[in-house]
């Protein structure tokens, strides 16, 4: 076979591939946008020593096992804390003040991944006061980054980075101060994560589950097609109450969105955006 | 639209992917300058900077140049005669269907923009009618990226590792991949120019 032959079946594989896993595991990549995806799946290929995408979904389908773990390749992103500092200064600056006008608040992280955005909105909230009226909806398609995320547990190596964003993003103690040391690891206080709700939720087939003031969707629109940005967009409307407030990925934006119209984008480089 | 695009060394040519790091900068700026505004492939741009330095590159390199340079943004369409840049801290793919693709995937070759993720999704998209090229830098992204290219029948052209600040990437990718051309700036420069609407 040639290499255009070759890629050209790749493409067909892999179409074939997330219908499949569709069908099995009701897990629905089909709009996720490609580029990303070839990549990701290479590498599942790879670690399961397949020669082409049909090898690989046929040891997906009959071994759910490999479908754990090939859910790995598909879904998780490196996360971090305090990632682009300036979105949570802008959340202090701009979304505090209207969680503030509430008894009580709920606020959703879409794709959280491990968490480290979870554990950076809620040291944002406790040090503005609000973390004890606040609710936090943490979801993910991933059940082993939830679990992750639900243990609060990162490397130690780690927090250095963590600890520079944080001060950059405006924090008024020490990220030390979040978490004790042992064994290599940063355990990041219970307290934290009270008021937190881990749960499955998918953006491709799951709907609105609550109401909430606060939506963070950041870098996760990148790995979709318009067609799914614009369901999950879709979601985040509708689930967001009058006036709430939707934040994305420094590099994303509502352009190409069937709602840009219905959502107010803030004026500055952070994309924080309103319900109208 | 290949009768309008321009033939170069028997083939015509729609996308250059560029990869650089240590010593980037300079080497970049000189082959910019280079480009004439009828020059007409798309140009795809991965710089190692650090993520804090957002906008810097298109600051910087916009000023030298006759084309438009841009930063990458996720889903646009690549439209031929501009230069793309990736944003820091993210990496920059491009799709069979000529639109650009960001992705926080984990750092690849400790990189993120990675010349390799870069690479071989334009080696994907672009096949025979993309040339790859590799300039000065002191790790080894980019080697396998170039690889992919010359797999996919494109072009590869790697600055001449004597002549960069840091020899360590051209080398890499001669190594792993070697090059159909191996050329010092100034001669890329003048080679690079020649892409242009007859």
């Amino acid at each position: 076979m040639t290499q255009h032959a070759r890629e050209d079946a790749f493409d067909h594989e892999l179409k074939l591939l997330l219908d499949a896993i569709y069908h099995r595991y009701q897990h629905d990549f089909r709009h996720y946008a490609l580029a990303s995806l070839r990549r990701r799946v290479s590498q599942a290929m790879q670690r399961f020593g397949c020669r082409s995408v049909s090898q690989l979904q046929d040891r997906i389908l009959h071994e759910p096992e490999v479908f754990a773990q090939t859910l790995e390749y598909f879904t998780v992103q490196v996360s971090e804390m305090f990632r682009d500092p300036d979105y949570f200064r802008a959340l202090r600056a701009e979304v505090v003040p209207f969680l503030r006008t509430y008894p009580s608040v709920k606020l959703w992280i879409a794709g959280c991944s491990t968490g480290e955005e979870v554990i950076s909105l809620a040291i944002v909230l406790d040090e503005e006061d609000v973390l004890d009226r606040s609710l936090i909806y943490a979801t993910d398609i991933n059940p082993k980054a939830l679990g992750v995320a639900k243990a609060g547990v990162y490397p130690i190596a780690r927090m250095a980075q963590f600890s520079a964003s944080y001060l950059a993003a405006g924090g008024t103690r020490s990220l030390s101060d979040y978490y004790h040391a042992a064994y290599g690891s940063a355990i990041f206080d219970r307290s934290l994560r009270q008021r937190v709700l881990y749960a499955d939720h998918s953006l491709a087939t799951d709907a609105v589950f609550s109401e909430v003031h606060f939506v963070s969707c950041r870098n996760v629109l990148i790995y979709f097609d318009r067609e799914l940005q614009n369901r999950a967009l879709g979601v985040f409307h509708e689930a967001l109450v009058h006036r709430g407030y939707l934040g994305l990925g420094s590099r994303e934006s509502l352009r190409f969105s069937a709602l840009a119209a219905s959502l107010e984008e803030l004026p500055g480089r952070q994309r924080l955006y309103r319900k109208r | 639209m290949s009768a309008k695009q321009p033939m170069h060394a028997g083939r015509s040519i729609e996308a250059v992917a560029v990869g650089a790091s240590s010593g980037g900068i300079d080497a970049l700026t000189l082959l910019l300058q280079a480009l004439p505004p009828s020059f007409v492939p798309a140009l795809l741009l991965v710089m190692h900077i650090p993520a804090s330095n957002e906008g810097l590159l298109v600051e910087v390199l916009a000023p030298h140049c006759a084309l438009p340079v841009r930063e990458a943004f996720d889903k646009d369409s690549v439209v031929p005669g501009t230069v793309y840049v990736a944003p820091p801290g993210y990496h920059l793919l491009v799709e069979p269907a000529r639109t650009l693709a960001l992705s926080v995937d984990e750092p690849v070759n400790f990189c993120r923009p990675s010349i390799d993720v870069l690479f071989e999704s334009a080696a994907y998209a672009y096949r025979e009618a993309l040339l790859g090229i590799v300039l000065t830098g002191a790790n080894e992204d980019g080697a396998r990226g170039l690889d992919a290219i010359r797999r996919a029948g494109g072009l590869a052209w790697v600055q001449q590792p004597s002549t960069s600040v840091s020899p360590v990437m051209p080398e890499s990718a001669l190594r792993y991949a070697g090059a159909d051309r191996i050329l010092a700036l100034s001669e890329m420069a003048t080679e690079l120019a020649r892409f242009v609407r007859p």
